[in-house]
């Protein structure tokens, strides 16, 4: 082996490999960090099921990963075994004969076993697998009770259950029984998604979708959704609440229920501030004259945690700014400005507010 | 070069003189500076693409950012679709194509110069279209897959739209005809004794590639011109309200958009097959495989289509049998990977730079294929299906099937091309800062995936656990970018101080190591004859430059021929004259362009201007000129 010059031209390569070999072992601990982290800091993780449906997927995704890294290693070492043998640059010229070398007899048997035969092992194994899967995912739809429809807009959600009940971008279910969720789109295709609980399905026009969802445990589950559909995609998140079932009943016959008339002046104010302006040109609050679909049902909207589809908590504050400056809020959202007087604006904000 | 007298070597240099200077460029009918046009256009889209990318990163680098507004970056990410499938990756493979298909079979041009020469004016000028829209503000805006109806009139009133439908049409002209082009020379025009055993796994990649594009591009077109017709004149194709379908659109355009990922990696995956054996010293093992396999990709790639719909509510029953095809078509792939790496492992690999980036292309390329496998899994596919995981695997793809091979391919290739050696030592660097900057850019998105993060979306909000992974994606793609750049400046240093180039810097094994770097016009002084897979290693003669006639050189006195010969065995059968350099194919492109631009604003004088330009270049093309056809 020659020193000198050569050496130190192959010290770089070498150097790098190291660092390479870093950021591999530092990206299968990232993986490993994530995969066993503080659930609460990962609120949407496929990873964190708290269903049945999701919780199949998870065991395959484990399946998959295993059988991914296996091939991989095996491959890289291949190839690390090659790079150990590799020639000095200096015998890489062209006059080494290469016609000489003869190619090994073992070459194509490697490639039939190694290419063909272990890959359609285990590629059928996995595919029996996958149909398997499939089956035992489709079979609860078989056993749901309750069914809520869920339409997809631009860009909210809205939920509608078969007691008359309307809301918007919080689907409330009971804890530990399927339920079924018809999906629609009133505009472009969406995606429903919540990943802790259930695999995802689009909303496309003129086709009606159907998925189970089933959570185990009381929560709040964060679905959003995954088909672009224009400016605010991003800003189109909805939440699912899974409630004990005594808790659950409570809820769906108090969202089926007109609103409260106001109990105080300033609300008053606000229930005619609401009606006099161009917010019943879009919304409805049942028990009133306002009665349009174009945006969310506001019957109960003070029961919800967030508004604007997910964008920002449900506080006074946040209300008044998304009434009066929506397009800062969420650039793009089809809700207008309104322009009112600071009184106005208070009273409409304590309106809204007491409408549980 | 001793062995052809001066005479015929005279007569050769002047019926194939091209005169120096700009304005031959822009007649040229050369294959290998239509090649390095090519090249150095989808390069620059690239640039483009690659900056378009940056900045989606800067804005995602951390939550709830404000580098670009929703409009803005809805535009970039469609804009970066569409440049780095169809003006970058697409194209660039076809510029090194242009260049060594003919030097590879040794041909002394391709089988139909001008056509060559209009496929690449019409990629340019498509390319000026898509931007002319960035240039007034609005540029497709509903990503490069284009979904109705998000992409109707209804939900997308403006113009930018119809840059991308027009535009996809118009780059499509380019890619057809360069396809029809590829299919002919590779089949008629190799040298004489190159039977089909014999042509290099590189042509065999662009012929493969080049079958599926004839049979990909037009399902995309009709598409397109469905939905012009659709947000124009009132069609309701993909209108679900009178009686249409937006899962027709879906359809036609996966029906194109599977098969365009092995448009585009096919001969990336050649390039590796040519880089290999020479940098192993020992013969390619298992060529009848990886000629089978490629094929074979080319074919299922027709039928996975539906695996980009898993989550669209079709039949289960109809969805298994696609997972069944998905799993299928890996088996390909895994055949060409066990091949190289029998080759590798069987010979010694010198570790120059050309042969760095296949390696980092080959674990690459497994990691993305191995996330691949996974979509196969119905029930896990609709878990990810438009998430990040699903970036970070066509990005392990296609960046790692085509920068890699590519980069691979320059610093083994543009020695040919320039006459010019790069420097080998910022190579390395280049390799290692791109190998090290891409896995900390796409690796993470994995990661962001399984967190619940979809595509597509201009911000995110914090505490869902997606800050992290996307600041280093962000650090990572700037990294990436670093790595590209050093290539870059050293291929202009190279230009400018590189050390010559000689014929055979690499010791490689096929006919466009044995013409000089850069090769003369007439490619070759004779037309070789060819008794091997591998000529230059065993056929000593061709080291020495032109194969004297006693072995079977053929000199091809009397104008500017090139021989055909027949598809299977490679006899000769005529000799072929060949056009000279042209301006109407240019001429013609001017007149599209102008016809494009009409319609999509409605100009419709403008477009009538531009269709009789178009009309008038196309006598001129086919304006008689005496030559004949026989030698």
């Amino acid at each position: 082996m020659l020193r000198g010059t050569p050496a130190r031209r192959l010290c770089a390569p070498v150097r790098a490999q190291r660092w390479t070999a870093a950021l591999v072992i530092g990206m299968a601990l990232a993986c490993l960090a994530t995969a066993c982290g503080d659930p609460a800091s990962t609120p949407a993780s496929m990873l964190n099921t708290a269903g049945p449906g999701a919780n199949r997927v998870e065991h395959l995704w484990w399946l998959l990963f295993g059988i991914s890294t296996a091939v991989f290693l095996f491959v890289a070492a291949l190839i690390a075994a090659a790079i150990v043998r590799r020639r000095r640059p200096s015998a890489g010229d062209p006059s080494t004969d290469p016609g000489a070398e003869e190619v090994p007899r073992w070459g194509e048997r490697f490639i039939l076993v190694g290419g063909v035969v272990v890959p359609v092992l285990i590629l059928s194994a996995t595919f029996v697998l996958t149909l398997h899967e499939m089956s035992a995912l489709a079979k609860p739809m078989r056993t749901t009770r309750l069914s809520v429809r869920v339409v997809g807009h631009l860009w909210w959600w809205e939920a509608r259950y078969p007691n008359g009940a309307v809301t918007a971008n919080e689907i409330h279910i009971p804890v530990g029984e399927p339920v079924r969720v018809e999906l629609t789109t009133a505009d472009v295709i969406h995606s429903f998604w919540v990943p802790e609980l259930q695999t995802k399905i689009d909303q496309i026009p003129g086709h009606t979708n159907e998925l189970w969802l089933q959570a185990d445990k009381q929560g709040r589950y964060r679905g959003q959704c995954s088909q672009f559909c224009g400016l605010q995609h991003a800003h189109m998140i909805f939440f699912v609440v899974a409630d004990p079932p005594a808790l659950f009943q409570a809820w769906e016959s108090g969202q089926a229920a007109p609103a409260a008339a106001p109990m105080s002046p300033a609300a008053a104010g606000g229930l005619a501030v609401f009606t006099s302006n161009t917010c019943a040109g879009c919304h409805a609050i049942r028990g009133t004259s306002a009665a349009a679909t174009v945006g969310p049902d506001l019957t109960h909207v003070a029961g919800r945690a967030t508004i604007a589809s997910g964008t920002i908590d449900n506080t006074p504050a946040n209300l008044a700014h998304w009434i009066t400056d929506p397009q800062e809020v969420k650039p793009g959202a089809i809700m207008p400005p309104t322009q009112l007087s600071p009184t106005d604006l208070q009273d409409l904000v304590a309106y809204l507010q007491s409408l549980p | 070069m001793a062995t052809v007298t001066t005479a015929p070597l005279e007569a050769l240099e002047e019926s194939w003189y091209e005169p120096p200077g700009l304005i031959s460029w822009f007649t040229t009918v050369d294959h290998k500076r239509i090649g390095m046009k090519y090249l150095v256009t989808a390069l620059v889209f690239f640039v483009f693409g690659g900056i378009e990318s940056l900045i989606i990163r800067a804005q995602l680098a951390g939550p709830n950012l404000h580098v670009v507004n929703p409009e803005a970056y809805n535009q970039l990410f469609s804009m970066h679709g569409v440049t780095m499938m169809f003006l970058f990756a697409t194209p660039v493979l076809s510029g090194f194509g242009n260049f060594f298909v003919p030097l590879m079979i040794g041909a002394r041009d391709m089988a139909f110069p001008r056509l060559n020469a209009f496929g690449y004016w019409v990629f340019l000028a498509a390319g000026i279209f898509l931007y002319s829209a960035f240039l007034i503000g609005h540029a497709p805006d509903a990503g490069w897959f284009n979904y109705t109806p998000l992409s109707d009139a209804k939900f997308a009133p403006g113009i930018n739209i119809d840059f991308y439908a027009l535009g996809l049409v118009f780059v499509a002209i380019s890619t057809t005809v360069g396809a029809i082009n590829f299919i002919v020379t590779i089949l008629k025009m190799r040298a004489p004794g190159m039977s089909i055993n014999r042509i290099p796994i590189f042509v065999w990649g662009e012929l493969a590639m080049s079958f599926a594009v004839v049979f990909a591009l037009p399902p995309l077109t009709v598409a397109c011109v469905l939905l012009e017709l659709q947000r124009r004149f009132g069609f309701h194709f993909f209108d679900a309200g009178s009686g249409g379908d937006p899962l027709l659109w879906q359809h036609l355009f996966w029906i194109f958009g599977h098969p365009e990922v092995y448009i585009i990696v096919l001969p990336a995956l050649g390039v590796v097959s040519a880089i290999i054996p020479t940098f192993v010293r020992r013969r390619m093992v298992g060529y009848t495989w990886i000629v089978v396999a490629e094929m074979a990709t080319a074919l299922i790639g027709f039928g996975v289509w539906t695996h980009h719909m898993f989550t669209t509510g079709l039949p289960q029953i109809a969805l298994s049998f696609v997972s069944l095809v998905s799993f299928m078509i890996t088996i390909p792939s895994g055949v060409q990977i066990f091949a190289w790496v029998a080759t590798l492992v069987a010979g010694r690999p010198v570790l120059k730079t050309p042969m760095l980036f296949v390696i980092g292309f080959i674990l690459v390329f497994v990691l993305g294929g191995l996330s691949g496998v996974m979509f196969a899994a119905i029930p896990f596919d609709a878990q990810v299906h438009d998430t990040y995981f699903v970036v970070a695997h066509f990005h392990y793809v296609m960046v790692g099937a085509v920068i890699f091979p590519l980069f691979g391919a320059l610093y083994y290739w543009l020695p040919k091309m320039t006459g010019k050696m790069m420097d080998e030592r910022w190579g390395k660097v280049s390799f290692w800062t791109i190998f090290v900057g891409f896995n900390l850019a796409f690796f993470p998105m994995h990661i962001a995936g399984i967190l619940g993060q979809p595509r597509r979306t201009y911000t995110y909000p914090g505490g869902l656990g997606w800050a992290v992974p996307n600041l280093i994606s962000s650090v990572g793609s700037f990294l990436l970018a670093a790595g590209i750049l050093i290539t870059f400046v050293n291929w202009a240093w190279s230009l400018c101080r590189g050390a010559a180039a000689p014929n055979d810097p690499w010791g490689g094994d096929t006919l466009e190591w044995a013409t000089s770097s850069p090769p003369p016009e007439y490619n070759f002084e004779t037309v070789p004859t060819v008794r091997s897979l591998e000529p230059v290693w065993d056929q000593p003669e061709l080291r020495d430059g032109a194969q004297p006639p006693e072995k079977g050189g053929r000199i091809l006195l009397g104008g500017h021929l090139t021989l055909s010969t027949s598809m299977l065995d490679g006899r000769p059968r005529a000799v072929v004259a060949m056009p000279h350099a042209t301006a109407w194919p240019l001429v013609a492109t001017v007149g599209l362009l102008f016809g494009f631009w009409g319609v999509v604003f409605g100009a419709y004088l403008l477009a009538g201007a531009g269709a009789l330009l178009f009309a008038a270049s196309m006598v001129g093309w086919y304006w008689p000129k005496g030559e004949t056809q026989e030698g």
